[in-house]
């Protein structure tokens, strides 16, 4: 059994088709990245899978499970998104106390009072931004509480939209240590989208390369390394991004 | 080579409930007509140093300077009608959260028409035409479709290029771009930093390019500053970067993931190596 499929899923807004005839399975426990052009629907199908962008044709499962085009309590404690606007998502007038832990209060769960500062400090946030709002914290700091939150429910999944992006690369690394950590200990399965390809060599197995809305290869990691893209605009990205203008 | 903007002991300062904070603590540098990156610490304060040189920071922060000169005028003294002259005309800002910069209730098409508008008197068939145009030098495919989209229907690497493209119309004496290529593919930004690069080059434009990305500013800029905790912790060609020497930046160097990485763990930083408790 998958941890998610999609079989041939393609997914429109108002009508517009924007990402065409998807298909690819990741395996429970496995790391899985989604890279491509600027706009070329990656963000799309996380949300498609999430229940946020409901138009889609084709199927989607979530371990083993037909995904709907909802969301649903059930769905939120095994899978949890992290967004690519962290201001966007995270509620203006709550503070990081109550964000983090609002979603254990949702399913009953008890000892926020315990967890939030652990998990704030598993995510290096300093104990001094428990109780500050959105707008009081940098970029980065925001991205990391929104990491927390979706650790808070200790989910199966876990998709990832840009998630270390707004984090100077120190933190950056931090965070990229602790979901290998979170994947070796606790076999968790991530779908990550990123532009940094050597964020994908260090933490993922496979990766799908987009460009206009399609999937044009899914290759291994190692093919990064190893000059084993076959697709034009894969190689291309790889290129690019090996000659330091990157 | 005259400077752009000469910037001496600026401190932005937050009342917290410890008391008061300097995020930023005395900062002096220049800006001449070159490209001038700002690395450093999630948190050390380059979004708020770019935000008060356009007198942005809001109530309670507080922004004071020995001296804030832009060509000649002092940023801090002059009257907020004076500043808003300047602001977006001669100094411009891309926002680090571009999509909730713009605004939410007018489609893309129209804000970049708007700031088209300002800045030069066009009937309305040419302003399309040119705003079209826009779309395209940043890479957009389908131009006509995203002209209507409203600012939560773009994807986030097209959010930030909408804001470039707009920031750039009234050509700025100075621009501020705050982490502006975070979210786009390495062909796209390619492009987009060529925009950037020939409005330097050509036009005499300073650029305060702030960003994550090492490698990149280190290929792109003259000259960096490295921040931590709201001070400059070291200043150096762009190109000697990876010569840098303050501890600080040498830890920055080493958690960068490489290409066909094989560490089972990146290092990070041990901050007692240089912190006195
Ligand atoms: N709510 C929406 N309504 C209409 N079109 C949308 C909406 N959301 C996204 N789109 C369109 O879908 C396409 C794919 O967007 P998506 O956000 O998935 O791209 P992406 O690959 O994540 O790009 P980026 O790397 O820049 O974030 C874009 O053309 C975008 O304009
Ligand atoms: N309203 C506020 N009250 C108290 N502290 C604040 C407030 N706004 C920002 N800060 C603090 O000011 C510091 C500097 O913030 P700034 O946004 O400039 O960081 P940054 O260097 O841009 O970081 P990033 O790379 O994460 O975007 C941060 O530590 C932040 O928590
Ligand atoms: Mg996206
Ligand atoms: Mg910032």
């Amino acid at each position: 059994m998958s941890a998610i499929s999609l079989t041939n899923v393609s997914i429109a807004y108002g009508g517009n088709t924007v990402v065409h005839d998807a298909s690819f399975e990741v395996a429970p426990g496995e790391s899985f990245a989604l890279v491509g052009e600027s706009g070329s629907g990656k963000s799309t199908v996380l949300r498609a899978i999430t229940g946020l962008a409901p138009e889609w044709t084709g199927e989607i499962a979530l371990l083993g499970k037909p995904r709907g085009r909802t969301i649903d309590r059930a769905f939120a404690a095994e899978c949890q998104m992290v967004f690519q606007d962290p201001y966007g998502s995270l509620h203006p007038r709550q503070t990081v106390d109550a964000t983090l832990s609002e979603p254990l209060a949702i399913h009953g769960i008890k000892g926020a009072d315990r967890r939030v500062p652990e998990m704030m400090a598993a995510c290096g946030l300093d104990p001094k931004f428990r109780f500050r709002l959105p707008h009081q914290l940098s970029g980065g700091q925001r991205q990391r509480v929104a990491i927390a939150r979706a650790l808070m429910l200790e989910p199966k999944v876990l998709l990832l939209d840009e998630p270390t992006s707004a984090l100077d690369v120190s933190v950056q690394a931090e965070i990229l240590n602790l979901l290998k950590r979170l994947r070796r200990e606790q076999g968790l399965t991530y779908i990550l989208v990123t532009h940094d390809l050597p964020v994908v060599s260090f933490l993922c197995d496979r990766m799908a390369v987009m460009k206009a809305g399609r999937i044009v290869e899914i290759a291994p990691v190692s093919a990064l390394a190893d000059d084993g893209l076959t697709s034009d605009y894969a190689r291309e990205l790889v290129e690019k991004s090996r000659s330091g203008l990157a | 080579m005259s400077d752009l903007l000469d910037v001496k002991k600026l401190r932005v300062t937050f009342p917290t409930a410890s008391g008061p904070v300097d995020v930023v603590k005395d900062i002096s540098f220049s800006l001449g007509r070159e490209r001038l990156g700002i690395v450093g610490e999630s948190g050390s304060g380059k979004t708020m140093t770019g935000r008060s040189i356009l007198r942005l920071i809001r109530p309670p922060g507080k922004v004071t300077a020995e001296r804030m000169d832009f060509e000649g005028t002092e940023l801090l003294a002059i009257s907020e009608p004076a500043m808003r002259k300047v602001r977006g005309a001669r100094i411009s800002m891309v926002m680090q959260d571009p999509k909730f910069s713009l605004n939410p209730v007018m489609t893309v098409g129209e804000q970049i028409g708007e700031a088209l508008a300002v800045h030069e008197k066009l009937p309305r068939r040419r302003v399309k035409q040119r705003v079209l145009e826009m779309l395209e030098a940043v890479q957009i495919r389908e131009p006509e479709r995203v002209f209507g989209l409203y600012p939560h229907e773009v994807s986030g690497g097209m959010g930030q290029r909408v804001m470039i493209a707009m920031m750039l119309i009234p050509e700025p004496s100075i621009l501020i771009a705050d982490e502006p290529t975070s979210a786009l593919d390495v062909s796209v930004q390619g492009e987009v930093l060529s925009i950037m690069n020939d409005l330097v080059t050509r036009k005499g434009m300073g650029l305060i390019f702030i960003s994550h990305d090492l490698h990149l500013v280190s290929a792109f800029c003259d000259r960096i500053l490295v921040m931590y905790r709201g001070e400059i912790v070291e200043e150096c060609r762009a190109d000697a970067l990876h010569a840098a020497t303050h501890p600080y930046t040498r830890g920055l160097l080493a958690s960068v993931p490489r290409l066909g990485e094989t560490r089972a763990e990146l290092p990070v930083l041990d901050r007692s190596a240089w912190e006195t408790a």
